[in-house]
């Protein structure tokens, strides 16, 4: 295997002791097998990846009525988060229990995305196109994310509410925030949900035999 | 006719340039190896779009599906600060030095503080049956609630070593600050994040990493080295 085999030293002439002939054989086979151990062990034993992270922002405590954060009813959409992964609702503007309508949605992308895209929709063109600029290079970073963040904090910006159950999944809430990062909504709160709106949630369930799947 | 000369004994194949990549290999994985720390809970992380690494100084907060809490720090010197704090606010709690210095060491711990010297002075086994336990978890009760105070004690000890090691306390506002990062389960109830949260929120602490995997790709498998 492995082994070093060593060229006879020059200049024997005038050497006096004749050094052994022929090649000095050195087995390398043990260190070897030990080093490809080690290689295997720190190859299994590293974690290639680091794990990826969601930042989120939580508000702090308001108990000043007046601080508090007011949206424009025909801004604010609101998702409805309930226990399992198919129960997720949304719907338009202030809840009125006689006359909203909950509508059914999912996680994929011609769901929740779409709805929010579309609401979204004047964010996300100018969004799109400093996206452009950005690329064409007529903007640098900095002022990228400094655009960036004047366009989703517009004051005229549509605003999302999610509301969970004690019981909803965190995944599901996770799906959510990544649908709203993906569509460039900012504004945004999560909270408790209403009695009325578990009522209108748990009608639209049995309606759509959702329950029964 | 010339006859052809078979090559006595064995054939001779040099290896060297094999031997040499093999050994470049080993040296580059043992410096850039990183362990994979303890973790006494395996948690299945949702998924997410966003490519945000975790970052370098973190508090972790693991929830698991049963909403058991477990929590780490970055940095043993912290670590072990972060714990001599907590025995300031529990002085019935009598933990040993040799206890303080394999705790340091430990990685990701979930224990209510009263049986926290029984926990690191086990060996693999008990701490694994410890952690089996349904009441494992640090307490997060309002009546109990220890998360809060090893949150105050730990982030305590950071500044304290942050500031020993030189940093601007406009770089610990900025860049070099501890971040705190929550890696719950995707099947736990948002209710019990939510309990963990409010707790942070407490303490004027209101952003969060929420560790997530990359959507789309599925995780690396790596074998756990046991």
């Amino acid at each position: 295997m492995a082994e070093i085999v060593q060229a006879e030293g020059g200049g024997g002439k005038h050497q006096k002791k004749k050094a052994k002939k022929g090649h000095v054989h050195m087995d390398m086979t043990p260190m070897v097998d030990l080093a490809f151990l080690l290689l295997t062990f720190f190859i299994l034993a590293t974690s290639l990846s680091k794990p990826k992270t969601m930042e989120i922002i939580y508000p702090k405590d308001e108990t000043d009525k007046d601080k508090q954060t007011k949206v424009a009813d025909e801004l604010a959409t609101t998702v409805l988060i309930g226990e399992k992964d198919e129960y997720i609702f949304y719907y338009l503007g202030k809840f009125n229990p006689d006359s909203t309508t909950l509508f059914h949605t999912d996680y994929s992308k011609d769901g929740l995305r779409k709805v929010l895209i579309d609401r979204n929709k004047r964010i996300n063109d100018q969004v799109a196109e400093l996206k452009i600029k950005l690329n064409n290079q007529e903007i640098n970073d900095s002022i990228y994310s400094k655009m960036y963040g004047k366009i989703v904090g517009d004051s005229l910006a549509p605003f999302v509410v999610v509301k969970t159950l004690p019981t909803s999944k965190f995944k599901n809430v996770v799906n959510v925030m990544d649908e709203l990062n993906i569509t460039n909504v900012k504004k945004r709160a999560i909270i408790d949900m209403g009695d009325s709106e578990k009522i209108a949630m748990r009608q639209k369930v049995v309606e759509l035999g959702l329950n029964k799947k | 006719m010339p006859k052809v000369k078979m090559p006595k004994g064995a054939p001779s194949l040099d290896m060297t340039p094999m031997v040499d990549l093999g050994f470049l290999l080993v040296t580059f994985f043992i410096l850039t190896a990183k362990f994979r720390p303890n973790e006494p809970v395996i948690v299945d992380t949702p998924r997410s779009t966003s490519e945000l690494a975790l970052p370098e100084k973190v508090m972790l907060v693991t929830i698991d599906s049963k909403g058991r809490v477990f929590l780490d720090i970055t940095g043993k010197e912290v670590k072990r600060a972060m714990l001599e704090g907590m025995l300031v606010a529990y002085p019935n709690v009598k933990i040993s030095e040799e206890t303080l210095t394999r705790f340091s060491l430990l990685g990701t711990f979930g224990q209510p503080i009263q049986r926290l010297e029984q926990y690191v002075k086990g060996d693999e086994k008990v701490r694994a049956a410890m952690d089996a336990r349904d009441d494992a978890g640090i307490p997060v009760d309002s009546l109990n609630n220890q998360l809060g105070d090893w949150i105050l004690s730990g982030y305590q000890a950071f500044m304290y070593d942050a500031k020993d090691k030189g940093f601007t306390d406009k770089q610990l506002r900025t860049t070099d600050g501890l971040r705190y990062a929550i890696k719950a389960d995707g099947g736990t109830d948002y209710e019990l994040v939510e309990k963990v949260i409010d707790i942070f929120r407490d303490k004027q602490i209101y952003q969060f990493n929420m560790v997530t995997s990359l959507e789309g790709i599925d995780e690396p498998v790596v074998a756990a080295v046991e």
